[in-house]
């Protein structure tokens, strides 16, 4: 024991007779995490209610008492051990019973080296289990057009209950039954397609396993990279290029653009594109589309539509607001539509059959591109989605080391974006390209002024009102689906008025979407991601949508009379009253 | 159309529609169907505003909840430590031989009999006991079962 | 006997006159006829012998032999139903008063000459007392089973009408309550409990004032008061008696815990498996609501309270009072880590102090008698008394109540009579599936009953079950039966109880059925161990009790199954087998005809034979065969 300080407000702990200085950490992992100790855990992340069930980060006090350090208050002059003769043979017992009657295939498992369990049993020495797997099999279901689930492979940490819960407030999965009978299941039994799930992947971001996984499309990609007979062309989202070098050693917050386009060329694509474009285009339209609502009087407020989880909440839960979404099509949507108009130019008719490969950092982009809206003429708009993820198992099967490329850009027509097209990575991100779009003053002032308007950082709600015209207009960007259902609710209730609101149904915005790599410390790397974002419109010498030469040959070379519309919006509609 | 519950609307009101109160309305709801039909699980999910996978959970923990129709009479042999120590396993296992059930199937084909273990009744001094239909049987045995079977038969 | 007026009370001296009006009226009550109403004697049938009594009263026309009247006055019988006399094993009981006649085992066809003999001429009906040992004994307080016993939580249990506010009131009830609410201070309330040491009974024995200190100490005002009646132990049954037998005492407690922590509002959370325990409770609570005891501005004052039921759903692990505040907030009965504790954030998350059914009862005379009188009984660190469930295979089963620290050999011996069937005592399991098992060998006999005594033999006073067991147990038998209790129960939550005692299970099935190895008995420890200091709740941290204690106390047993393959009390069939004697066997065929899976043959009149690869040992044979020819080897 410490003698405590009597007349010093500073506090402190002995983790393993080294003094720590308490500074307001809620439990005692987080004091522990400070002196370098990485204590194993499976249910915690600081983000989500703390749930004290894998009981791996159990420490042990002067007494001999053996505590969870995730839900144990730090107290000044507490003194606890890490790693006791009890401590060790415990965790090594708790790990045994998880192995036990967990899914063995460890060798050709998808999450392979970055199962959590797997590397945590190779940690702590388990090299044998003493218990014979006694769970039934149960059937894997893959009926989700984005996320695949594996029952045999669940610790049951409940990592993904409380995510879908807590952040998307959607509670698609729970635990049922109990005890050794415990599992966590969609209602019913019923697999994943029958239910609301809006295909966010936030589930598969926190699994420690392979029980939840992205639902893979790569073989389709190089299915359709080897046929000579096809014209394969690639898009790539603005946050791919802030985390696709996670996975091979770099910097979170290092932008590897050049470099991932030139992975984009070296795996085989024919042509490969830039989203943040097409994301110029939405902010155009979007804007368009906001000022005519606001010559014809609503209906507010004007959500944005580029998020496709957020689309599919709504009309799970909310079809009553569908009115209320832009009618612009995600920039995912935009970029195949026009680059498949494009492709139909007489120049491109050498009897190859194009197709349109999106690579992003989401899963429920998978779902979006196969509604049945953007199906047309026997063909979905996007052939094929593939997560950052996904993009990196390809690069590494084909042997492509991304540090090591030389970088290059993407290709015309549709490679030149403007910084504001690089912020819907980011949550805030299309709200400030579309203030940045709509004021008349374009200064860096200005900028500055828009980047402090309250659009920027990481609360769940934030709000920002703007002057157009003379006219005060209130907007609000929320993030996680929680969060937002938390503002409609405010809203219906006539507690609140907003003219624009943006979502992004995942926290911080695409960059921490369900398909970027899997993340040890989510804190962190969404902040670095963030800035990585920040950072590149910062580098860009474009910063306004509509300044976007690009954008402006668009509509005039591309685009038909008449046409924009046509390809660029799309009318979601309501569910069928049954 | 939307499939319409009166009965089940008149629990939900009885409990002001609170989520809280989802274990009492389930209860009132399985008195109602003798078990929780799917269909009324997601008829209260929605009125609750509760998502039904929180529903299932609720319903599937406790051992009250039936997701599957139960028999007419519903056995239940305790198995609590008195009724144990005074050999309640020999009357569950007569009882799963005349009825032609085993710890799997719990219910016969023609939906009379549901046989089903108790932890403990709290009537330990009877031991050992079973219910029928929350009714107590005291000081069972193997041999009395045999009766008591064959007396609700005739009663059908 | 309800009085017959407005039945609100509005102040102190309202309640005052009541509580005379109540004592009047039920002396005026020449005798009374209280047929118990416990879930036992009412399984017995119990209602049948009420019913029959009611309809004795009202045909009239009887005039007492034994009792001079005043001219005019007519005789006036009541019949009642009380809760538990705790003497289950003789139910059903009637009690005639004013004479404190206890007849056992009554049945509906008794009634008329219980009425005849006991309420016109005022004799005992012999045959229909309680012996022992030859001996006949008229009243309660003659039994032994009662004798050693000290009734005070019990009291009323068995003695009075347990569905009338009116005879609670009139012996005393509620004074406790307005003591509480118009004499003292919210913060003398506390402090009496915290001075009285009440320790609550609930399993943990954690001190009870002191959580009520810390609630009243909360800087947030919304404040609840929760009772466990989720008595889920095996074998444990003392909170169901209370509830059914005396509801009043429970609500009494819970009012002056309200005022104490000056709370507004209660909840009852009752185990399904109890249905008569609610009904009480809701017509207990009904009165009191009418009577103005619960609601608001209770007796006049700015008091006001109300008490809610909340029925479980059958999950044993609701007994934790994190798991059993999520399950009245609709959810999961899923313990959650603390902190927050409950008394900081518990139901709702609020402030919440959380008791069970038999330490509020306890409440009440604490604060009439005053903390030195609840000292003065038990011991210094374990005061006042205990219920305990005495059941297994004692000859006297039943609810009894004892000071703290009264010895084991005393309740079994004195209390329940010795062992059945004089059969030899061999171990007796206290606290439930989280409790151990202790043993003659180990002079556990002379071990006090108290919560530190206990923890020290490696077991827990639990809810207060005490299940005896005889010679013909098997130990190892007993704890595969509480860790399949434990196993079946667990939550699932955390990994050590989920999978560990699924484990754990599996092993003692190995072992029971003779396949354990010493390598087994090993894991078992560990796992006990690795359960033990890293489960998330206390059941989990409790749950290998059973198996520890087994291990340590009666290892032998264990070795005897794994080394020698052998049952020594042939409770595991496994190890066990049915052999024919050829010289008892008739040949009759019977056996061969009852057996499931055909395994028996021979000729008529000639000796059978057990194939013994088919036999599943379910007995059958045993209880078909007319010349107990069949034996167990």
């Amino acid at each position: 024991m410490i003698a405590k300080h009597e007349n010093n407000t500073e506090k402190y702990m002995l983790i393993d007779g080294l003094k720590v200085k308490l500074e307001g950490e809620i439990n005692v992992l987080q004091v522990i995490r400070k002196t370098g100790i990485q204590l194993p855990t499976f249910c915690y992340h600081s983000d989500l209610s703390t749930y004290g069930a894998c009981r791996m980060c159990v420490v042990e006090d002067d007494r001999g008492s053996v505590m969870a350090a995730c839900s144990t208050v730090p107290r000044d002059g507490m003194s606890i051990k890490t790693n006791t003769k009890k401590l060790l043979k415990h965790r090594r017992m708790i790990l045994e019973l998880i192995l036990a009657n967990h899914c063995r295939d460890c060798t050709t498992c998808e999450k392979n080296q970055k199962c959590d369990l797997r590397a945590l049993a190779d940690r702590l020495g388990v090299y044998g289990v003493r218990f014979d797997n006694s769970r039934p099999v149960q059937p894997v279901d893959a009926t989700s057009p984005a996320i695949v689930r594996d029952p045999s492979k669940c610790i049951l940490c409940g990592d993904c209950v409380r995510v879908c819960d807590e952040v998307q407030g959607m509670g698609v999965i729970d635990f049922a039954h109990r005890g050794a009978e415990i599992e966590v299941t969609p209602a019913f039994g019923k697999s994943l397609s029958e239910t609301s799930c809006v295909s966010c992947g936030q589930c598969v971001a926190v699994c420690p396993t392979a029980a939840l996984v992205i639902k893979g499309q790569t073989q389709l990609v190089w299915d359709a990279l080897h046929d000579p007979n096809k014209r394969v062309v690639c898009q790539m989202a603005p946050a791919v290029r802030v985390a696709l070098g996670e996975d091979f050693g770099m910097e979170a917050s290092g932008i590897s653009t050049g470099k991932a386009f030139a992975a984009l060329n070296r795996l085989g694509f024919d042509y490969v594109y830039d989203t943040c474009l097409s994301a110029d285009l939405t902010v155009v339209e979007e804007s368009n589309e906001f000022l005519e609502r606001l010559q014809n009087g609503g209906p507010f407020p004007m959500f944005t539509s580029c998020c496709p989880g957020w689309v599919k909440f709504v009309e799970e839960k909310h079809p009553e607001l569908l009115d209320n979404i832009s009618s612009c099509k995600s920039p995912m949507q935009m970029l195949s539509a026009v680059s498949r108009k494009y492709f139909q130019r007489p120049e491109w008719q050498d009897g190859k059959e194009t197709v349109m490969v999106a690579v992003m950092p989401c899963t429920a982009k998978k779902a979006e591109a196969a509604r049945k809206e953007f199906f047309h003429d026997g063909k979905y708009d996007t052939d094929i989605v593939i997560t950052t993820s996904e993009l990196s198992y390809m690069l590494k099967e084909a042997g492509i080391d991304l540090p090591n490329l030389n970088p290059e850009s993407p290709d015309m027509p549709f490679g030149l974006a403007s910084g504001s097209g690089l912020l819907f990575g980011v949550t805030g991100g299309v709200t400030e390209a579309v203030i940045r779009r709509c004021m008349g003053v374009k200064t860096s002032e200005a900028l500055q002024t828009i980047a402090y308007s309250g659009v920027r950082g990481m609360d769940g709600i934030k709000e920002a009102v703007v002057e157009l015209d003379g006219k005060e207009i209130r907007i609000a960007v929320v993030h996680g689906l929680a969060n937002t259902e938390k503002l409609i609710k405010e809203m219906q209730a006539g507690n609140i008025y907003y003219d624009f609101v943006e979502v992004m149904t995942c926290p911080g915005g695409c960059v921490n979407g369900g398909g970027q790599p899997l993340a040890k410390k989510r804190q962190p790397i969404r902040e670095k991601r963030t800035t990585g974002i920040y950072n590149a419109d910062g580098m860009s010498q474009l910063k306004y949508s509509d300044e976007n030469p690009q954008v402006k040959s668009i509509y005039h070379d591309i685009l038909g009379i008449g046409e924009a519309h046509k390809l660029l919006h799309v009318h979601y509609p309501h569910p069928q009253q049954d | 159309m939307p499939q319409q519950y009166p009965e089940v609307d008149a629990i939900l009101k009885a409990h002001g529609l609170s989520q809280s109160a989802i274990i009492s309305i389930l209860q009132d709801v399985q008195k109602h169907y003798r078990y929780l039909p799917e269909d009324v699980l997601i008829y209260v999910a929605k009125c609750l505003g509760l998502s039904e996978a929180k529903v299932y959970s609720v319903a599937t923990f406790y051992d009250n909840f039936s997701l599957e129709p139960k028999g007419k009479y519903v056995i239940k042999v305790c198995d609590g430590t008195a009724c144990h120590v005074r050999k309640s396993p020999l009357i569950l296992n007569a009882l799963r031989r005349a009825l032609g059930l085993n710890e799997a199937k719990h219910t016969t084909d023609d939906m009379m009999f549901t046989l089903e273990t108790v932890s403990c009744l709290g009537t330990c001094g009877l031991a050992p006991v079973l219910t029928v239909n929350d009714k107590v049987y005291p000081a069972m045995t193997p041999e009395k079962t045999e009766a008591l079977l064959k007396q609700l038969k005739e009663a059908k | 006997m309800a009085p017959n007026l407005n039945m609100k009370i509005a102040s102190l001296a309202a309640f005052h006159r009541r509580q005379t009006e109540c004592a009047r009226n039920l002396k005026l009550e020449h005798k009374k006829i209280l047929v118990c109403g416990g879930t036992g004697c009412v399984a017995g049938g119990s209602l049948d012998i009420y019913a029959r009594f009611q309809e004795l009263i009202a045909k009239g026309g009887f005039k007492f032999v034994d009792l001079e009247l005043e001219k005019e006055e007519e005789p006036n019988v009541t019949v009642k139903k009380s809760g538990c006399h705790g003497f289950c094993e003789m139910g059903p009981l009637v009690r005639i008063e004013p004479y404190g006649i206890l007849y056992v085992k009554v049945k509906p066809e008794d009634a008329d000459e219980i009425f005849k003999e006991t309420i016109i001429k005022g004799k005992p009906v012999k045959r229909l007392l309680y012996t022992s040992e030859g001996k006949t004994h008229a009243t309660e307080h003659d039994i032994p089973f009662y004798k050693k016993q000290r009734r005070e939580v019990l009291e009323h249990c068995g003695a009075i009408d347990a569905e009338s506010i009116a005879e609670y009131i009139a012996l005393g009830g509620y004074t406790a309550f307005t003591k509480a609410l118009f004499q003292m201070t919210p913060d003398e309330v506390v402090n009496e409990i915290v001075l009285a040491k009440l320790r609550g009974r609930g399993g943990g024995g954690f001190p009870t004032g002191k959580k009520w200190q810390q609630v009243a100490s909360q800087p947030e005002k919304t404040r609840y008061i929760v009772c466990n009646g989720d008595e889920g132990d095996p074998g444990a049954f003392m909170d169901r008696s209370v509830m059914e037998g005396d509801p009043h005492k429970m609500l009494e407690g819970m009012l002056i815990a309200a005022v104490g922590v000056q709370a507004q509002e209660g909840f009852i959370y009752v185990r399904a498996e109890y249905p008569l325990a609610v009904q009480r409770l809701r017509a207990a609570i009904a009165q009191a609501e009418e009577w103005g005891l619960l609601g608001d501005n209770i007796l006049g004052s700015q008091f006001s309270f109300h008490i809610h039921i909340n029925q479980g759903a059958g999950a044993f692990v609701c007994g934790e009072g994190s798991a059993l505040t999520a399950s009245i907030e609709g959810n999961r009965g899923m313990p959650r880590v603390k902190p927050p504790r409950t008394v900081e954030q518990g139901l709702f998350e609020k402030p919440t102090v959380l008791n069970n059914v038999e330490t509020y009862a306890n409440v009440p005379k604490i604060i009439l008698n005053g903390n030195e009188w609840f000292r003065s009984m038990g011991t210094p660190s374990s005061p006042g008394t205990k219920a305990f469930a005495l059941t297994g295979n004692v000859n006297n089963t039943g609810l009894i109540e004892v000071p703290m620290g009264t010895n084991l050999k005393e309740i079994i011996y004195d209390i329940g009579g010795g062992i059945k069937g004089g059969k030899k005592f061999k171990a007796v399991q206290i606290g439930g599936p989280s409790g151990g098992c202790l043993c003659l060998d180990h002079e556990h006999l002379d071990l006090p009953l108290d919560f530190d005594s206990l923890k020290k033999a490696g077991a827990m006073i639990g809810s207060g079950g005490l299940v005896v067991m005889d010679e013909d147990t098997c130990m190892v038998e007993v704890a595969r039966f509480f860790m399949s209790f434990t196993q079946r129960e667990s939550c699932g939550k955390c990994v050590p109880c989920r999978e560990g005692t699924m484990r754990m299970l599996r092993i003692l099935e190995k072992i029971t059925s003779g396949q354990g190895t010493l390598e087994d008995l090993e894991l078992l420890e560990e796992l006990a161990e690795t359960i033990t200091d890293t489960a998330l709740c206390g059941l989990g941290k409790t749950a290998s009790l059973p198996v520890k204690s087994t291990l340590k106390y009666f290892r032998d047993e264990y070795l005897a199954h794994v080394v020698d393959k052998k049952c020594p009390t042939k409770a595991c069939k496994s190890l066990t087998s049915l052999v024919i004697d050829p010289e008892a066997c008739k040949g009759c065929t019977k056996c061969a005809r009852n057996c499931p899976v055909g395994a028996i043959s021979g000729n008529v009149k000639e000796a059978h034979v057990i194939d013994q690869k088919k036999c599943i040992k379910c007995r059958a044979c045993i209880d078909a065969c007319n010349f107990k020819a069949i034996k167990e080897e």
